[in-house]
């Protein structure tokens, strides 16, 4: 398969790692952050980090959206699901995420209508053959897929579609990325920067992480080789001490990003003043919502939503664990009380996420000796 | 009745989607409610029963099928319903004989519909060398079921040189596999239309009767253990041999065949190809002397040419799957979990 079978090539990801071993200091850390939830998938599907030496720690980093959705805007949701004129409509990836009553798996099962769907373009397509119904789009994900929520509005609008409803969790990665930046207990020396954001926002918005916190940043693609190389590059970076944005993942990404996709989201989206983000807390200026001319396919203007506010469980440590102070293992309930078949936290839910991410691959080889 | 006591505590207070989908929700629903019920304990869980009778032991299971869509590339609901017996007594080690057919069908259902899926089954049990003989037929409201389903029950004549059992696997066995994975699911999944997704592909349904033949004949000494990964794919599957045998499954993950378009469809979906339903192939654990004559035998029937050797039984503290890449790194392949979700943000 072309863009995937040469970035799994064994002789180069050997090559690259020995570089990468024969260009650490040894008396030295490197705390390398993955910023994206996709990574973290790759990290753990292709067992990198065994491939790394010691003295490199990879901390996963907020940029898997159903981890950090708060639990009560699941909830609000889920409250519209009740509704039986309503078709509940959103990805996959959000349909084993835990409410207060349960997923909305568990919400289909007992009778609401909640269909997953690949494109808010497919619960358009709903909307128009159920004229009857009211279809809401849970949206949700970082800057990669809010143009497509974007886009669908827009067709919305141009087809005076007048009973699809989105309703908007769209979050975006830079304020993320300063919030960490800014926390106190932050010891992070580099940044791999998310690809398939960066497809959209372009490489240039990460400036000012080198520029002004003086941490270097290396966008990276998915497959092992492409993880490796950024790692080597951030590791350069580091011993030269030179902090810049580096863009390993060029055959896609563009380093003004997509401007047909950034016009789109300046259309129909405007930045929310403050926005809730699990485990990180209330983030300023870090989530969309739609403009006022958008008003009457707002979900939150259609609908009541009661804005619920779910604490998460005491025993559960999802933020530390999301900030990279702890390990998906230090926290009281993991693997306990707290597995991918039964998630407490959001973390446990997504296969990006850590806790899954940690679960399916090192606990359970640990277990065995490996 | 009086209820044995179970390993594992069915704890759900109801039954969810997921209990069907064919992973850890459905082991827990089998092993912490049903077994305990119906089953003596220490009862193996396996997909076909063996009762001994003078001169032989039968073979019998029985299985649902409720795919939605009904017909679909390569297949149809009335042909899964006899390869997916047949196939289960054929890992049972047994010929397939007959099958009884109970079809529930939804009121409202197009007659045209159900001469079609009458006549699948009568060619795939032809196919099969299965005789239908017998069943019933009952007629709900519409709205209480959707279009058709259709249960079958068969028996089998357990062919008298194997002994299959997880218990029998051993460190060192070998793990053989039928041909590529995940056609049958993926195929399924495309079918359903809610994905922009072409591919060139057809569901595997097929009986695998011949090639289980052709594995006993070159085999069967050596012979531990058989398993079609339907529901949940090779990694449930192996997973649960991993449980029951209390070994290490450890695979090699470029020896595993997976057609392009499956592995394409993966990628942009986000799903493992391990996960993936199969209603055409099988696994085999065998001895390792006998691991070469097992293969060539089955790569000598049509159907099996792309037979391989996918990994081996390691000694193991703890019961799991993993998969080694060339490179070095190592996964653990866990069961699924529910159904696969496909991810997009």
């Amino acid at each position: 398969m072309r863009y995937v079978d040469e970035f799994r090539n064994a002789e180069l990801i050997e090559k690259t790692a020995q570089e990468i071993r024969r260009r650490v200091d040894p008396s030295k850390r490197y705390r390398l952050m993955e910023v994206c939830g996709g990574h973290t998938f790759s990290i753990f599907r292709f067992g990198i980090q065994e491939l790394l030496p010691e003295n490199i720690e990879l901390v996963h980093g907020p940029g898997c959206p159903v981890c950090v959705l708060p639990m009560g805007r699941m909830d609000d949701g889920l409250n519209l699901a009740k509704d039986p004129s309503v078709i509940f409509t959103a990805f996959g990836d959000v349909m084993r995420v835990p409410g207060s009553h349960g997923s909305p798996l568990e919400f289909k099962a007992k009778g609401a209508d909640v269909r997953m769907v690949y494109s808010p373009l497919d619960a358009l397509k709903l909307a128009v053959q159920n004229p009857d119904r009211q279809v809401v789009f849970f949206a949700i994900g970082f800057e990669t897929t809010a143009p497509s929520t974007a886009l669908t509005l827009l067709r919305a609008r141009e087809m005076g579609v007048r009973n699809f409803f989105v309703l908007s969790n769209h979050v975006l990665i830079l304020p993320a990325i300063r919030a960490i930046l800014e926390s106190p207990d932050m010891r992070i020396d580099g940044f791999l920067g998310p690809g398939h954001v960066s497809t959209v926002i372009g490489a240039r918005p990460y400036e000012f992480i080198a520029r002004h916190y003086g941490k270097p940043v290396v966008i990276s693609g998915f497959e092992p080789l492409d993880l490796l190389q950024s790692i080597l590059m951030l590791v350069r970076q580091i011993e030269e001490g030179r902090a810049a944005v580096e863009n390993q993942y060029s055959r896609v990404v563009p380093w003004d990003g997509n401007r047909a996709a950034l016009a789109a989201m300046a259309e129909v989206f405007e930045v929310r003043p403050f926005f809730e983000w699990r485990g990180l807390g209330f983030i300023s200026q870090s989530a969309l919502k739609l403009r006022p001319e958008f008003a009457p396919w707002d979900a939150e203007v259609q609908f009541e939503i009661a804005g619920l506010r779910v604490t998460d469980p005491k025993a559960a440590q999802c933020g530390e664990v999301l900030k990279g102070v702890l390990k998906p293992f230090q926290c009281k309930l993991f693997g306990k009380t707290c597995t991918p078949e039964r998630p407490v936290g959001a973390l446990m839910v997504s296969s990006e996420g850590a806790c899954a991410a940690y679960y399916h691959h090192v606990y359970a080889r640990q277990a065995v000796g490996e | 009745m009086s209820r044995t006591r179970p390993h594992v505590r069915f704890q759900d207070p109801s039954i969810e989607l997921a209990h069907g989908a064919g992973g850890k929700a459905s082991r827990r629903l089998i092993e912490g409610l049903i077994a305990p019920y119906v089953f003596e304990s220490g009862t193996e869980l396996r997909d076909v029963a063996e009762v001994a009778l003078a001169g032989g032991r039968l073979a019998m299971t029985a299985d649902a099928f409720v795919v939605k869509p009904r017909v679909f590339p390569g297949g149809s609901i009335g042909e899964l319903a006899v390869n997916g017996t047949a196939n289960d007594l054929a890992m049972g080690g047994a010929r397939p004989l007959a099958l009884v057919a109970t079809l529930i069908l939804e009121a409202g259902l197009p007659t045209e519909e159900l001469e079609r899926e009458m006549a699948a089954m009568a060619r795939a049990a032809e196919r099969a060398g299965v005789a239908i003989v017998g069943g019933d037929t009952k007629v709900v409201e519409h709205g209480k079921a959707d279009g058709l389903y259709i249960s079958t029950a068969g028996i089998g004549l357990v062919d008298p040189r194997v002994d299959l059992s997880a218990k029998r696997v051993r460190p060192g066995d070998q793990v053989l596999l039928s041909g590529p994975i995940g056609d049958h699911g993926i195929t399924i999944l495309l079918a359903r239309g809610e994905i922009e997704l072409e591919a060139e592909l057809t569901s595997d349904t097929r009986p695998l009767w011949p090639l289980v033949e052709a594995l006993i004949e070159a085999a069967a000494p050596g012979l531990r253990w058989l398993r079609d990964p339907t529901r949940g794919g090779v990694a449930t599957a192996l997973n649960e041999l991993a449980r029951d045998a209390r070994v290490t499954v450890v695979l090699d993950d470029e020896a595993i065949p997976v057609r392009p378009e499956v592995r394409g469809a993966c990628e942009i979906l986000g799903l493992d190809p391990l996960h993936i339903a199969n209603e055409g192939q099988f696994l085999a654990v065998v001895a390792p002397e006998y691991a070469d004559a097992a293969l060539e035998a089955l790569r000598r029937v049509p159907g099996g040419a792309s037979a391989v050797r996918i990994g081996a039984i390691e000694e193991g503290a703890r019961p799991v799957v993993l998969a080694r890449s060339r490179y070095g790194g190592t996964r653990v392949i866990d069961m699924l979990v529910g159904d696969p979700l496909p991810r997009i943000c």
